[in-house]
């Protein structure tokens, strides 16, 4: 009874089998492990967001042209703020300001969105912390613990804040957004990270008019931090002292 | 109460409040677009009866203030329904405001993170924190052994009552940027209005329970109180007066008083006949003159405070809101956003059936804790109240 010599080599397939079949699955367990950490590291320590950066804007209202919309279709596009065709309660993240001075009739033609203030009224008075400012200044919406209570849309000076009245789909994974939570410009944070410009500013360069620059307050050598130190700027409510990120010329 | 007439009064509270609650999943379902509610007033109906309801709470608990902090005897008997009230106003209030967030599910999250910075998140431990005092109150009250500290606990609920209204004023006082708010004096002004509204709640509930139980022949006993409800009435418009008159004063806000005062069409209405003569003069009169001394004309005044006070709410919620924000002053604003734009709220049937249910929640409480423990002493032997 001596069969061993011919059930080695199945054994042996058998063994091989198993040994791959034990690796595919620990690939295939670890893998997404390993994925997730990557993700959840994010950016290295070297290029994580730090205090060093204070993201802002100039908006030169002497350049920027009355009707021309582009800075909000670029905004609607980006981040999938389709609307409902019900302007009272549809998101808006950007809209375009036209003021008259009641005493000379002067004509402006403004940009108007969340003003990425350093001492933000929204972030004080939210109960849960959802409304947070980023350490390089951008405020945003943690979405995941906004009740929807909107004290924040009561406190905002700029009427910048929108909430989502009714059900979304479809929405941008760069943007989320959901029923019941309230939103506002994230300064384009996906792309910013990205070492891009916002998508607003993008698209009013496209358009001719070069009405937004965006960089950083904290570099000297910026184009924002110089020609903010040419141009005569402005914060909008100046008077409550909360220390916007946009600035205004030409009002 | 009992037999019929009580089970009767459960179905009809119990139709209230399933009503709010189906309003409820209605908004949440659909979301609140199909509500007055839009980016613009972002605090509706269901504020004004929320913010109602806990203000009242805490005045509620006056009368048992009155017999435990003031020592007078002749209210002692009654700080168990004040008690009652105090917690089950709250609950009402607290109910309708959670149902009305854009996530309430996520109430959870609401009770376990917290921004130390936000009087709303301060709010949250005066209410639950609130809640909890007026209940060991009770048990201090109804418990003999327990009774040598009702005192005690008395002064700590009565201090917190002062310190929780003086919160939810301040969740206005404290929005800089709303020519309407943006005042100290929100804080003494709604703590005035909790006197004066709980006060009202508790005349109201208490005489219509005694009417429908027919315990009572005396009511005596009113006359203090319902004097003493004038006086806070009183004191409410004298606040009232003073925060319109300081903002007169201020160049800034005079746009804000003009819309409130005179050009803000419902609004104004709303201020001047609900608040100021129906709410105010009114039963100032019916509670200071002598020819109105009777049980029913008490009952008409308190009922009267009640409307003005949402009346007061409304203007101040609404009316605050509806008010556009002025961000470039000497300047016309105009945008496809509503900017510059006085805007036009209609309350919907949802937000009002919401807040109705929040006050059915509370009577409900109110009619169900009576039925299990004895609540409210039979006054009917007595010309005088005492413990």
């Amino acid at each position: 009874m001596k069969q061993a010599p011919t059930n080695a080599v199945p054994d042996k397939k058998r063994r091989s089998f198993f040994t791959q079949a034990a690796a595919g699955i620990a690939l295939l367990t670890l893998a997404p492990g390993v994925r997730l950490v990557d993700l959840a590291l994010g950016k290295k320590d070297e290029t994580a967001v730090t205090g060093t950066v204070r993201w802002g804007m100039l908006i030169d209202t002497t350049k920027c042209a009355e009707g021309c919309v582009a800075c909000v279709e670029a905004c609607d596009t980006e981040h999938g703020l389709t609307g409902f065709n019900r302007p009272k309660t549809d998101a808006q993240w950007i809209r375009k300001l036209e003021l008259e001075d009641e005493q000379t009739g002067k004509a402006h033609s403004l940009p108007m969105l969340c003003q990425h203030c350093a001492n933000p009224p929204c972030v004080d008075v939210c109960p849960t912390g959802a409304s947070f400012v980023r350490k390089d200044g951008i405020v945003l919406v943690d979405k995941h613990i906004c009740i929807g209570c909107r004290y924040c849309m009561m406190a905002c000076p700029y009427k910048a804040r929108s909430f989502i009245h009714e059900e979304l789909s479809e929405q941008k994974p760069h943007a989320p957004r959901g029923k019941g939570t309230v939103e506002s410009c994230t300064f384009c944070v996906h792309r910013v990270d990205r070492d891009h410009t916002p998508a607003c500013v993008e698209a009013c360069s496209e358009a001719g008019h070069q009405a937004m620059i965006f960089g950083d307050l904290n570099d000297n050598n910026s184009t924002l931090t110089k020609v903010l130190g040419e141009l005569a700027s402005k914060q909008v409510r100046e008077d409550l002292g909360l220390n916007t990120g946009v600035r205004y010329h030409g009002i | 109460m009992s037999g019929p007439a009580y089970w009767m009064l459960l179905v009809v509270l119990s139709v209230f409040l399933g009503a709010g609650l189906m309003a409820a999943n209605y908004m949440e379902h659909e979301g609140h677009w199909i509500t007055g509610m839009t980016n613009q007033i972002v605090w509706g109906m269901p504020h004004v009866f929320a913010i109602f309801l806990i203000v009242a709470a805490s005045g509620a608990l006056n009368v048992a203030s009155l017999g435990s902090v003031f020592n007078i005897d002749q209210y002692k008997p009654l700080a168990r329904i004040s008690g009652l009230l105090a917690i089950a106003l709250l609950i009402g209030g607290l109910v309708v405001l959670v149902l009305d967030l854009g996530r309430p599910d996520r109430l959870i999250v609401a009770m376990t993170t917290y921004n130390f910075k936000s009087i709303f998140a301060w709010n949250i431990f005066l209410y639950t924190g609130f809640t909890l005092i007026a209940a060991v109150y009770l048990w201090m009250l109804f418990e003999p052994r327990m009774g040598g500290f009702s005192k005690q606990v008395g002064w700590f609920a009565f201090v917190w009552r002062f310190v929780l209204t003086t919160g939810t004023g301040s969740i206005f006082g404290f929005l800089v940027a709303r020519d309407a708010y943006d005042a100290a004096i929100m804080a003494p002004l709604f703590v005035a209005m909790s006197l004066a509204l709980g006060t009202a709640v508790f005349l109201l509930v208490t005489l219509s329970i005694y009417n429908l139980t027919g315990r009572v022949e005396d009511w005596e006993w009113t006359k203090k109180l319902r004097r003493l409800n004038g006086i806070f009435v009183a004191v409410v418009l004298y606040f009232v007066a003073v925060h319109h008159l300081a903002n007169l004063y201020v160049a800034q806000h005079i746009e804000v008083e003009r819309f409130i005062l005179l050009e803000g069409g419902a609004i104004t209405l709303i201020f001047w006949v609900g608040q100021v003569l129906v709410g105010s003069i009114l039963p100032m009169v019916i509670f200071f003159s002598s020819r109105f001394d009777a049980l029913h004309w008490t009952l008409v005044g308190v009922t009267l405070v009640i409307v003005g006070g949402i009346c007061q709410l409304y203007v101040t919620v609404i009316g605050g809101q509806a008010f556009p924000l002025d961000l470039f002053p000497g300047m016309h604003e105009s945008s496809q956003f509503f900017d510059g734009a006085v805007e036009q709220y209609v309350p919907s049937l949802p937000e009002l059936i919401l807040g109705i249910g929040g006050i059915a929640l509370a009577l409900m409480i109110v009619v169900v804790a009576m039925r299990v423990l004895p609540f409210l002493p039979d006054l009917s032997h007595r010309s005088g109240v005492k413990p």
